[in-house]
């Protein structure tokens, strides 16, 4: 196998592949800490001349972002919470338990996977409306907290958890809360741990329905009201690009500390099925 | 005793599934199907106050559309997107995952965490970075595109350029999701299929033709429908950089069903568009679907 000029190539090409996407994530952090005005000079910086946290320190006084990331944080932990424990439950049930109907539910639920969220969002939205729970925290939380992707994920993965492992607790006439808590519960960690990350990331950066969902600033999560803020203050480029980093900033977090639980789900929806 | 056991499964099993599966019917399901009905009415901001003065229109909604300019253009806009930036990001992914599969590459793992990146990031925010990074005059991108002779483009100001740079924020932004799955099906080939036509004189473009691009194939066809059905859905990008413009260059059809319905109310219109956006989704990946099993 040739290992000269080939290799090379190969490194070089993938080096300035890495440094491309890279780029753009780096040159928001820099502008992040430039001075006002900075970030719109001929030729552009890549570099802070002055490196400053002015740019932050204005957006936690003078415009409470610590509120939104607040909200941000409140819905998307309440989400995950609430997404692993409906999911996996439903999934240990399609997996484990026998049931008049079971295929027949379960081949309907496929049906959700090919239709797109926004054919159902304005009649949730005016469903919501009804409920009084329009503009709020519940009305956020209500499409995310039990997904049929999230179902598939779990139920796949306990069809490998053996049955003499649940019929010898069964036999001891353990119930099957108990079974699923003590013993299932501690064995799909590792899916659980996927679907946990996958939530999350999903929940932190989406947008089109907190966007309209949520009508008062003082709701908004962190990618509504960097939407918002762009328009006020387009001009302030070092401003806004301190927002995006906040913003972004905790999903790159979640990402690189649970990155191999993550691409476990991207890989198990493919892949395999 | 059987049937004691299966009846106590049987309780279980709905205590189990009934939280997940009421939230999925009421909160999905029933909108979807009371969708399809407001998309035969006349709903729009008096009905958002009094809900019995919407009316049945029939298709009225649809016929509508046809006869409106800008429903033309957004569809037109999102085939673009679609068509364009679909199979160019799929390429791309395809690419990177061949060029990460080299067993001679060192640094495996960094490179797959760096072209990762972007597929975490919030959609909002880089699509802010980026409205900066076009700046046509101060914007970084024009300024390394100068470094080899190119003249300054106006890339969200002008109608021709602002869809292809919405692609280009596309394919960054999402290359690397795919990149993985091609990189765990490159990882499924056996490597001797390689050495056999390596020995038989196959160059590596050969070999990507006649070994790599076959076995690929369940894998690409997820990849190319998943994909579809995630770019017919463009939306943040408009939203955030352009709002759609210039001259509706960059209006998408979830841009319009958000500003017909949510904009101005008419949850009618809106809810056409969406049943269309759907009808396109589902046809597109029945075509793929049948165009694979028509080449098997």
């Amino acid at each position: 196998m040739r290992r000269g000029p080939g290799s090379l190539l190969l490194h070089a090409v993938l080096f300035l592949g890495a440094a491309a996407t890279l780029t753009p994530l780096a040159w928001m952090l820099a502008a992040s800490f430039m001075s006002p005005g900075e970030a719109n000079t001929f030729p552009p910086r890549f570099l802070p001349q002055h490196p400053t946290f002015d740019n932050y320190i204005a957006l936690f006084t003078r415009i409470d972002i610590a509120r939104h990331f607040l909200n941000s944080v409140v819905i998307t932990v309440a989400a995950t919470l609430a997404s692993v424990v409906l999911n996996s439950m439903a999934g240990y049930a399609f997996a484990k338990l026998r049931f008049p109907g079971r295929e027949r539910i379960f081949r309907t639920l496929t049906l959700a996977l090919v239709i797109p969220a926004q054919v159902g969002m304005l009649p949730l939205f005016l469903l919501l409306r009804e409920l009084g729970v329009v503009n709020t925290y519940a009305g956020v939380l209500v499409p995310y907290l039990a997904s049929v992707f999230a179902i598939f994920l779990i139920r796949q993965y306990v069809l490998s958890v053996p049955d003499d492992l649940l019929d010898a607790a069964r036999v001891d006439g353990a119930g099957e809360f108990k079974i699923f808590r003590e013993i299932v519960f501690p064995v799909i960690k590792p899916i659980l741990a996927t679907l946990a990350t996958f939530t999350f990331l999903s929940v932190w950066n989406d947008f089109l329905w907190p966007l309209i969902i949520l009508s008062e600033s003082s709701k908004y999560t962190l990618p509504v009201a960097l939407a918002g803020l762009v328009g006020e203050h387009v001009q302030d480029t070092e401003l806004m690009m301190a927002g995006s980093v906040i913003t972004i900033l905790p999903a790159l977090v979640v990402f690189l500390a649970f990155q191999r639980a993550y691409v476990r789900g991207i890989l198990s929806g493919s892949v395999k099925g | 005793m059987s049937t004691i056991l299966e009846r106590q499964q049987a309780r279980a099993a709905l205590q189990f599934l009934a939280p997940a599966l009421t939230l999925i019917a009421v909160f999905f399901f029933l909108p979807v199907i009371a969708g399809l009905l407001l998309s035969l009415t006349d709903f729009d901001i008096y009905a958002i106050g009094a809900l019995d003065t919407a009316r049945f229109v029939g298709l009225g909604n649809y016929r509508d559309l046809l006869h409106s300019t800008l429903f033309w253009t957004a569809l037109k806009n999102t085939l673009y997107f679609v068509l364009v930036g679909g199979p160019l990001s799929v390429a791309i992914s395809l690419a990177a995952a061949v060029l990460l599969n080299s067993p001679r590459l060192r640094f495996r793992p960094f490179f797959r965490t760096v072209y990762f990146a972007p597929v975490v990031t919030t959609l909002v925010a880089v699509a802010i970075v980026w409205r900066y990074l076009y700046h046509p005059r101060y914007g970084l991108l024009n300024h390394i595109l100068g470094w080899v002779g190119i003249e300054p483009i106006d890339w969200l100001g002008d109608p021709h350029w602002s869809m292809p740079a919405i692609i280009i924020l596309s394919i960054w932004k999402n290359f690397g999701y795919n990149m993985l799955i091609f990189l765990a099906g490159l990882q499924t080939i056996p490597e001797e299929l390689y050495e056999a036509a390596s020995i038989d004189g196959a160059g590596p473009w050969r070999s990507f033709f006649h070994i790599t691009f076959p076995s690929l194939g369940p894998v690409f066809l997820f990849v190319a429908v998943t994909t579809m059905i995630g770019y017919f859905q463009l939306f943040a990008e408009p939203y955030v950089m352009t709002q759609g413009g210039p001259l509706r260059s960059t209006t998408s059809l979830v841009l319009l069903m958000y500003e017909e319905g949510f904009r101005w109310w008419r949850m009618g219109v809106a809810s056409s568009i969406a049943f269309v956006l759907f009808l396109l989704t589902l046809g597109g990946a029945l075509l793929q679907l049948r165009l694979r099993r028509a080449r098997a």
